[in-house]
């Protein structure tokens, strides 16, 4: 110990983990988790890389574990369930090297689709959960995770929430140390589940009993009490939150919420006249608490189940009680969602599917917001790779003019088994493949269509065309996305085809580094040809906007030359800057530590 | 209704920076949080990673001082905050604890995707709208003095910056160090000039640290 550095609760997870000795990592980018990997592979010693989805990087894990090394597998919590097949059965033979999932889950929603409480899936896994609240316990609760797991030859949870993940702070780091691989002995009656798994399931149950003797004295767990009427039980941020509210209370801080230290709970209940239970999402340990015969505990009666939890919430619901404040309500105010980038090549098509009035299934990817306006173009949004097989289920059901949109990124992660379904049942769905080479709403994440990985590595560049005609598609195009008819024409042609059809709509990404890199020539509104039609507003590019004159006005600066509006001015009167007698502007680009 | 008492009130500084994905509100953040820890504070920074790059409305928690428990800061609990963008600030100003400050840039982005309604609602007059609730305002032409003085607007971020360490107590020399290692070098003189100019801004106002200023009442400083 002794560097002392200012990390996010995902950087020190990294570093939790390199410290540990991890020697293999992989994932799939999800929000909140994606940095972990994405610091982690700044760490030579560890082999990082992302995977094709949850399940594959879990099993993965699983065979290096097996094999005897040391491995971290990171993932949003809604990720799991993709890994959950693996994850339900590993703990059966259990691991030999240390294996540590991170599940990082997302009260609130602030970029998820639910708010599932992945510590249930834990329990009914029987995998112990070690909950950490600030970016030094992210540290060290990684580290012991990987000692806890090794010692009891478990894998591991180390769930965080949004919060915990995002937030930064102080952190005294410390070495790396080495571990020494695990013996391996492939051994068909511990690890081949369906026919041992019976001799193997009470062995499960035992291993859970010696976790909960462990819990009792274990240092994940902190107790403090001082003889105060008003006891806290906390995990993960909300110890923050409650701190802040209630002072002058006792606590019990649970850093390993699975199993619970039941005795000590109960001894703990016992000496305070009132115990609040504050834990954001379902009420995991205030329901063990109570089957366990607690009776002077107050949770989620209290403080609700929904969304996040904040200093403020806490105060209100204890006693109604509000902090002094500057003004007593928010003041009104226009709401800001975010929008496709300037130049994104998924406005066209949001454009064009809102223009041909279809039904949309969506996937999940930047391409969620063209359910919001101006578009309100995608209808079904689930989860990854839902879309496709909703694009059968809503053909089967009559609904014929449906369209499935979905990214690259997407589309490998678990959309190849539903467009194998859709040619194997003869559905003749419409598929639109938005291809822009990169995990875009994670932060441009490579992905096998990329042609590197995450080191930066040249790697095989992944054939979209030929995958999809491999499982049996026959009418395939592949449509560059900044060009609006032709993608019109793609979508109508594919809808009149009577076998499933797919259209590669491809186009980079613009945040990433070769787009941002490009020499842009960008294009500017000639006045005297401008008739106000307005035509170019509708694609809500964020560089244009109405000008002094209340003429359309294009930030030059902005601009990256997509030509999307010039594609929509019937006038010509959208032209490149240069070389139009205007000034050009210069544009530096001050490391400004734009948002990631 | 009572006011709740404060356990590490008053030795916790508390600013929350507010503004549009791309305007730099996460560097003016962490520098501060960093500048804190030089100075020998306990410090954290919080924000929502996700779609805030795609022009979305982004804010940022910082919080210093002797030990620090919540990232977040309560609604309330603000001495400072900052708004890169009117919109934003207005948005934000709830945030403020009695006698704090907001900073607010004078400068304007239209939500787009919104739709006209969004756009028609737009708060032209925030600086106003803002004082009329009582609230004491900085108003500062962050972007349009960048693009004139150092012909960059989006240098905007680190011009607040300058202006805020005026405001906050910890030392200056600690500032600059911080921003030559967070800065890269072809883009250090440009952000150091900005720097400057936020300083000089602040310095005019008088260099009161957040603390105490934050308890005079709305002397209307106007830059």
């Amino acid at each position: 110990m002794g560097m002392r550095d200012f990390l996010s609760g995902n950087e020190a997870l990294a570093r939790g983990a390199w410290e540990a000795g991890v020697r293999y990592a992989t994932g799939y980018p999800g929000t909140p988790s994606t940095e972990i990997l994405e610091s982690l592979v700044g760490y030579p010693e560890v082999d990082t890389h992302w995977s094709t989805n949850e399940k594959v990087a879990f099993e993965e894990g699983i065979g290096f574990a097996v094999a005897g090394g040391r491995a971290l597998v990171t993932m949003k919590h809604v990720g799991l369930n993709v890994a959950a097949d693996p994850f339900m059965v590993f703990p059966y033979s259990g691991t030999n090297g240390g294996f540590v999932v991170v599940s990082a889950d997302d009260p609130g929603m602030h970029s998820s689709q639910n708010e599932q409480d992945n510590r249930y899936l834990a329990r009914m896994a029987r995998v112990p959960i070690v909950e950490p609240g600030t970016p030094q316990e992210c540290l060290e609760f990684m580290r012991q995770a990987f000692e806890l797991s090794e010692a009891f030859g478990t894998p591991v949870m180390v769930r965080t929430t949004t919060r915990t993940a995002h937030c930064k702070g102080r952190v005294s780091t410390g070495g790396r140390r080495e571990v020494p691989p695990v013996a391996f002995d492939p051994d068909p009656r511990r690890f081949s589940v369906p026919i041992y798994g019976r001799q193997l399931r009470p062995l499960l149950e035992d291993r859970l009993g010696r976790l909960a003797i462990y819990a009792e004295t274990t240092p994940f767990n902190r107790v403090s009490v001082t003889g105060r009427p008003i006891g806290v039980v906390a995990n993960g941020i909300s110890r923050a939150y409650a701190r802040e509210v209630l002072p002058e209370a006792d606590y019990f801080d649970l850093g390993l919420t699975y199993p619970l230290p039941l005795v000590g709970l109960l001894s703990f209940c016992r000496d305070h006249e009132t115990v609040y239970v504050v834990e954001e999402g379902d009420p995991f340990i205030e329901e063990q608490l109570r089957a366990a015969g607690a009776t002077n505990i107050i949770g989620k009666d209290l403080f609700g189940i929904c969304g996040e939890y904040s200093p403020e919430r806490l105060a209100e619901a204890i006693d109604g009680r509000v902090f002094a404040r500057a003004l007593n309500t928010s003041i009104p105010a226009p709401s800001r969602p975010p929008m496709f980038c300037v130049g994104c090549g998924h406005r066209t098509v949001f454009d064009a599917l809102g223009q041909l009035r279809v039904t949309v299934a969506g996937d999940i990817g930047c391409y969620t917001m063209g359910a919001l306006p101006p578009y309100e173009a995608e209808h079904l949004t689930f989860c990854m790779g839902a879309s496709i097989g909703n694009a059968i289920g809503l053909l089967r059901a009559g609904v014929k003019r449906s369209v499935a949109v979905i990214g690259d990124s997407t589309f490998l992660h678990t959309g190849i088994p539903s467009l194998i379904d859709a040619v194997y049942t003869r559905t003749p769905i419409t598929l639109l493949i938005l291809d822009n080479g990169t995990t875009g709403m994670t932060g441009q994440q490579p992905n096998p269509v990329a042609g590197y990985d995450m080191a930066g590595v040249d790697a095989p560049v992944l054939d979209l065309e030929a995958l999809v005609r491999a499982v049996g598609v026959k009418d395939v195009v592949v449509v560059d996305t900044w060009d609006r008819s032709a993608i019109r024409r793609a979508v109508l042609s594919a809808l009149a085809h009577d076998g499933p059809s797919v259209a590669i709509i491809r186009g980079p990404c613009q945040l990433l580094p070769e787009m941002r890199a490009r020499d842009l020539e960008p294009l500017v509104v000639d006045e005297s040809l401008c008739t106000e039609c307005n035509a170019c507003y509708r694609i809500q590019c964020p560089a244009i906007t109405s000008g002094p004159h209340g003429l359309p006005t294009i930030d030059a600066a902005a601009c990256v030359t997509c030509t999307v509006c010039q594609q929509l001015c019937r006038y010509d009167a959208i032209l490149p800057l240069v070389g139009n007698g205007h000034a050009v502007p210069s544009m530096p680009d001050p490391a400004d530590g734009g948002e990631r | 209704m009572t006011a709740v008492p404060n356990a590490t009130e008053p030795t916790i500084t508390s600013v929350l920076v507010s503004g549009v994905g791309g305007q730099g509100v996460l560097l003016v953040s962490e520098v501060i949080a960093r500048a804190a820890i030089a100075a020998g504070h306990d410090a954290t920074q919080t924000e929502v990673h996700g779609v805030s790059q795609r022009g979305g409305s982004v804010h940022s928690h910082v919080r210093f001082g002797t030990q620090v428990h919540s990232p977040l800061i309560p609604v309330g609990q603000a001495d400072l905050v900052v708004g890169m963008e009117k919109l934003e600030a207005v948005r934000f100003a709830h945030f403020l604890r009695p006698g704090g400050a907001i900073v607010v840039n004078a400068h304007e982005i239209p939500p787009v995707s919104a739709g006209s309604d969004a756009v028609s609602r737009y708060p032209h007059d925030a600086v106003s709208v803002l004082r009329s609730h009582g609230l004491r305002v900085i108003e500062v032409p962050a972007t349009d003095l960048a693009e004139r003085e150092l012909g960059n607007g989006r240098v905007a971020n680190v011009l607040v910056l300058g202006l805020l360490s005026t405001h906050l107590p910890i030392p200056v020399d600690l500032w600059s160090d911080l921003l030559t290692k967070l800065v890269p070098e072809r883009f250090l003189e440009l952000n150091r000039r900005a720097f400057s100019l936020g300083v000089a801004l602040g310095g005019s106002l008088g260099r009161e640290p957040a603390m105490r200023a934050a308890t005079q009442p709305d002397s209307g400083g106007v830059l």
